[in-house]
């Protein structure tokens, strides 16, 4: 293949700004697997289709019940619409999140947790298929109304940066940062990290676990639904709720998760952004057909060599 | 088992040879009862359903293996279907160019499909034992890679399991459909050395133009072997430890089970027989693809072994019985006479979300699925095996 | 004891379950039955459900013109989920059930190929409205197709590159690995793009459920093309498309029959000035074609009938011709006959069946604006 005359720098830079802007929606989906693993010990198999949830509301919000397709073209998009649309989609994916805790999980508390794996497969079915239905999403593609003109912000290396890439690559920092505050500087934040190290000891000290764990739930259920929103910004074509492709976005971000160290709040940070860079890397200066390849193989040698992750489960506080 | 054969002497072996030889026996028996009686009674259509449910048990009970009796959670099982239906597709395919000059049956009277018309041949062709050879080696190849992946993932806890076998499956998928254009010409063959044929496997477009050889014979025989093997191990004292790993990991590394290799043991049992199956898709539908047996068809087989009962082979043949049947009835006839009915395309949607609903309200209420660890007989005598 | 008991019960139960209704014999007095397989639901229904209401259509009017033979026809339609091994068993069941005289199928080549093998094997009669790949009619004597085959796509897109109005010099391909539809034209259209003196300056792959295109977009863009070859799927193209767009790419894409969806409309502004090859454009003026969309319309609510429909509807004229045709309703007589067909005034063109059992007849460009497709002109299989 003839690729002599690309810029070597453009095409770097091109790679880590994409790698990093869909490296920050997988930190924002691993903190979700990450703090209901650290609590309930199981791996939550339904959160990758809150994600999926997260883009399609976005989509619908905007395009259904804001009718804002193709009003980019037509005058542009009005301010609002970005934060409306957002918070919609977080409210309602964090609603979701709710609801499954309690109508899925809670009953199975005290269930061995290969039921509680299951019940999550069972969800997460559930949510594709219904999301598939003609009076939910329908079962066909769509695609994302331009909700941010597109503007070019700034040239890095003589690479465009539109607006959307810098809201994807922002937004998560933003989310990050306030989920450090929250975690490492509140109270909820303490009973969280409370629960996580020993729940019984932390009923008994007057922490009300129900509570906490719905909260984590509806906490990591916004975040999965901010970076679903973030994903139809930037890869307009939403493939059908049940595709394939969704679970698998899932299931790297949880790889992700793994890998920076299952149970730990920044490790799933960490290895969000690992797990993108190292997707796009691969996929831009090897084969790119293996883009999935590249991240089963890094979490396989993971749990060979570290079973761990990154961050040491005992090193660093986790949640 | 050598040591008693040792100690008692010359009735023992005979008592051994019956013991391991009667099951291959009663599985040959079915198989030709399955082949001689039931496909010419119930007609082309029926067998083939009969075949596609033979072929769904092989897959559960053998998943059983893991999910039910280990309680490990492996959901990567189309994988190793792909992989076993691959390799064998690659010996059956090429070893035919090889040995009989084009990829065309070349089989006996228990490789031939009744309604094709009448046949004309010996009982057992060569093509058949490719077959079997082809069978084997599928299963194989599915449990080496079931080797290399269980041995990392099932030092850890079950649900890595779970990522594990999702991505493997996944990979294979990939793998399997970058493989070059398959070779076609007797010539072209015969000039390629084996290890590159092996690359040649069809790519995005699936391997296809596979002989067809898998019949009501050969499906039976194969889910009498495998029921068979899941009974016995589950009365055996492999089974009991596959059972203790189940209900307790640490009690059962306490009491002196080596858990991963048990673990294992179990997995790569299971990928076998899932390469087995796979074998005998490949030759019934006479093209395998890759792109089909994604973890969709994992997904299938999970809730088979679920609904059916976590731990129990009758349940999980039973389920797999149903789960088979119900979508062939369910295939909607759309508006069967020539006017715009519209058709009932949410059916099939709807579908999804009765098994999805299902299988969340079965871990609720009733968490062994409905026959647990039991099995059919087990209620007629009123008797509950005690697990390890 | 206990095994023999329970063998026998999961066989009495397998009994009881497939029930014992006897086999019809085919008979002469009925309707004339037509099968049809093909993707009613999954993530492929919108083709299934396309080409259904055109072979639907194609029958009515038959019946309405007194049927064939003296005998009505009815189409019974087998969903197969868009999968292989369900397209195998349905055509099973269309043949030894319900003795169907012929069988229409698939949209995807690879359950073409699934469905046509047991066609081939019972000697009933197969075509194929729209799977394109060449392997499908390989099959053997009973399996043939109304629509051209990947090879011709090709050439039409790489002709239709070469000449007025893009005039190409250079061209790009993008295309899916892991879809022989997409491998296969993106063979043809290099082959024959070189042959009419251009350059392919790259050729860059993806695979599927792959949604960020960038690194490869980024590769083709260092090439500087006159135009990018995209043989995708519609699902891909958008995001292909916008992706394009965003990093700076003008020049336009061009595709195959893949691109034949209304959800194209989807991806906005960016498709604009692109161009793909298909089997028929609704708004070609052949009385033939618009009778066939108002009566489309008429019946679908205003919808415009797509490729998959037209097909759809085209395989049944023909397959009622043939059965005009041919002495007997046999399946070598069928086969025959439909084999032998020639200049048959489809909507998609004029067909002629030709030594492979493949159609003879010209492709359309369609441009794109706005999401919507208009015609550009029609390119004859060469010589």
């Amino acid at each position: 293949m003839d690729t002599q005359s690309i810029d070597p720098l453009m095409k770097l830079v091109q790679t880590l700004l994409d790698g990093f802007a869909v490296g920050g929606m997988y930190a924002l989906i691993a903190l979700g697997y990450t703090m209901v693993y650290g609590i309930l010990k199981f791996i939550n198999f339904a959160h990758s289709d809150v994600f999926t949830l997260g883009a399609w509301v976005s989509w619908g919000l905007a395009a259904r019940a804001l009718r804002l397709e193709g009003a980019a073209d037509a005058g542009g998009t009005p301010v609002w619409a970005v934060p409306v649309v957002l918070l919609g989609a977080m409210l309602l994916c964090g609603t979701v999140g709710f609801l499954i805790e309690r109508l899925a999980y809670k009953p199975l508390r005290a269930a061995p947790r290969l039921n509680v794996l299951i019940t999550a497969i069972g969800v997460s079915l559930l949510l594709q298929n219904v999301g598939q239905l003609r009076v939910v999403f329908g079962p066909y593609p769509k695609s994302m109304p331009a909700l941010l003109p597109d503007v070019t912000l700034l040239y890095v290396a003589g690479v465009r940066v539109p607006v959307v890439d810098v809201l994807v690559i922002g937004l998560p920092l933003v989310l990050m940062l306030g989920l450090e505050w929250l975690i490492f500087r509140t109270r909820v934040g303490l009973a969280m990290r409370a629960v996580s190290y020993n729940t019984q000891t932390a009923a008994l000290m007057g922490v009300n676990v129900n509570r906490v764990i719905s909260f984590t739930f509806v906490l990591g259920s916004a975040l999965a639904a901010a970076a679903g929103f973030l994903y139809a910004l930037k890869y307009v074509g939403l493939k059908q709720p049940a595709d394939t492709t969704w679970v698998m976005l899932g299931l790297k971000a949880f790889v992700a998760a793994v890998v920076g160290g299952i149970g730990n709040v920044r490790g799933a940070m960490l290895g969000g952004f690992a797990i993108g860079l190292l997707e796009f890397l691969g996929v831009a200066y090897l084969e790119p057909l293996y883009r999935d390849v590249y991240v089963f193989a890094v979490l396989i040698l993971v749990l060979l060599l570290r079973p761990a992750g990154i961050l040491g489960r005992a090193a660093v506080e986790k949640v | 088992m050598s040591a008693a054969a040792h100690r008692d002497g010359p009735p023992a072996v005979w008592a051994h040879a019956w013991r391991s030889g009667a099951p291959l026996l009663v599985a040959v028996g079915v198989g030709l009862l399955m082949h001689f009686a039931v496909q010419p009674a119930v007609g082309a259509f029926k067998a083939r359903v009969l075949v596609d449910i033979g072929i769904n048990v092989i897959l559960a009970v053998s998943l059983t293996l893991v999910n039910g009796f280990t309680g490990q959670f492996s959901i990567g099982h189309a994988g190793f279907m792909a992989l076993g239906g691959y390799a064998a597709g690659a010996l059956s395919y090429y070893g035919s160019y090889q040995l009989f000059g084009a990829a065309a049956f070349n089989g006996g009277v228990l490789s031939w499909t009744a309604s094709q018309g009448p046949f004309h041949g010996p009982w057992v062709g060569g093509g058949d034992l490719l077959f079997v050879a082809a069978c084997l080696v599928g299963g194989l190849v599915a449990a080496g890679a079931g080797y290399l992946v269980g041995l990392p993932s099932l030092r850890l806890r079950g649900d890595y399991l779970a990522i594990v076998t999702l991505g493997f499956g996944e990979i294979v998928r990939v793998v399997l459909q970058s493989t070059q254009t398959q070779l076609s010409q007797a010539a072209e063959v015969a000039a390629t050395p084996w290890p590159l044929l092996t690359l040649k496997l069809g790519g995005a477009l699936g391997f296809i133009g596979l002989p067809f050889y898998t019949t009501l014979f050969w499906v039976y025989l194969a889910v009498a072997l495998t029921l068979t093997v899941a009974i016995r191990l589950k009365r055996s004292s492999y089974g009991r430890a596959f059972l203790a790993i189940r209900e307790d990991e640490v009690a059962a590394e306490a009491l002196g089970v080596h858990t991963t290799r048990y673990k294992v043991r179990a997995f790569v049992l299971a990928a076998f027989l899932a390469g087995v199956a796979g074998a005998l898709y490949a030759h019934l539908v006479g093209s395998i693809n890759a792109g089909e047996l994604g973890f969709q068809k994992s997904f299938e087989v999970v809730i088979m072994v679920v609904l059916g009962g976590m731990g129990s082979v009758s349940g999980s043949t039973l389920a797999a019985i149903v789960l088979t049947l119900l979508p062939e009835l369910l295939r909607t006839v759309t508006g069967s006479v020539n006017t715009y009915l519209p058709p009932a395309y949410e059916l099939p949607d709807l579908r999804m979300i009765i098994y999805s609903l299902a299988l969340i309200l079965m871990m609720i209420l009733r968490p062994q699925g409905f026959f647990g660890l039991r099995e059919i007989w087990d209620w007629r005598v009123r008797r509950r095996p005690r697990p390890a | 004891m206990d095994r023999r008991r329970w063998c026998g019960s999961v066989l009495g139960l397998g009994f009881v379950l497939l029930g014992v209704g006897c086999e019809r014999a085919p008979d002469d007095a009925g309707p004339i039955l037509i099968g049809h397989f093909a993707s009613m639901t999954g993530s492929e229904a919108t083709w299934g459900v396309s080409t259904d209401r055109g072979v639907r259509m194609a029958v009515d009017e038959a019946n309405a013109e007194g049927g064939v033979r003296g005998r009505r026809l009815k189409v019974i339609t087998y969903d197969n989920q868009g999968k292989q091994q369900e397209s195998a068993t349905a055509v099973t069941r269309l043949i030894t059930q319900d003795k169907v005289v012929a069988v229409l199928g698939e949209v995807a080549s690879s359950r073409s190929i699934a469905g046509g093998q047991v066609a081939q094997r019972f000697g009933v009669p197969m075509i194929s409205p729209s799977s394109t790949n060449p392997k499908v009619t390989e099959i053997g004597d009973m399996i043939s197709r109304v629509c051209f085959i990947d090879p011709f796509q090709g050439y039409a897109c790489a002709k239709f590159a070469r000449g007025e109005p893009l005039r190409a010099q250079k061209a790009a391909t993008l295309y899916n690995r892991a879809q022989i539809y997409s491998t296969g034209l993106n063979e043809t259209f290099r082959e024959h793009f070189a042959k009419l003196g251009g350059t392919i300056t790259t050729e860059q792959a993806y695979s599927d459920g792959d949604t960020d295109f960038s690194a490869q977009l980024t590769n083709i863009r260092g090439t500087a093309p006159d135009v990018i070859f995209v043989p995708g799927y519609y699902t891909e193209v958008i995001n292909i498309s916008v992706q394009a767009r965003r990093l700076g790419i003008t020049v336009p894409l061009l595709g195959g029959d893949g691109w034949d969806a209304e959800d194209l409309k989807n991806a906005g502004a960016a498709l604009d000035g692109c161009f793909f090859c298909n089997h028929y454009s609704h708004e070609d003026p052949r009385p033939a074609v618009q009778e066939f969309v108002r009566k489309y319309k008429a019946l679908e609510g205003g919808r415009v009938p797509d490729g998959m429909a037209a097909t759809g509807y085209d395989a049944a004229r023909l397959l009622i011709d043939a059965m005009r045709r041919a002495p007997s309703l046999s399946g070598k007589d069928l086969a025959a006959a439909i084999a032998a067909t020639k200049d048959f005034p489809g909507v998609t063109g004029v067909i002629t069946i030709d030594a492979q059992r493949n159609a003879r007849k010209p492709a359309v460009i369609l441009r794109l604006q706005g999401g919507k497709p208009s015609f550009v002109t029609s390119i004859d299989p060469p010589e």
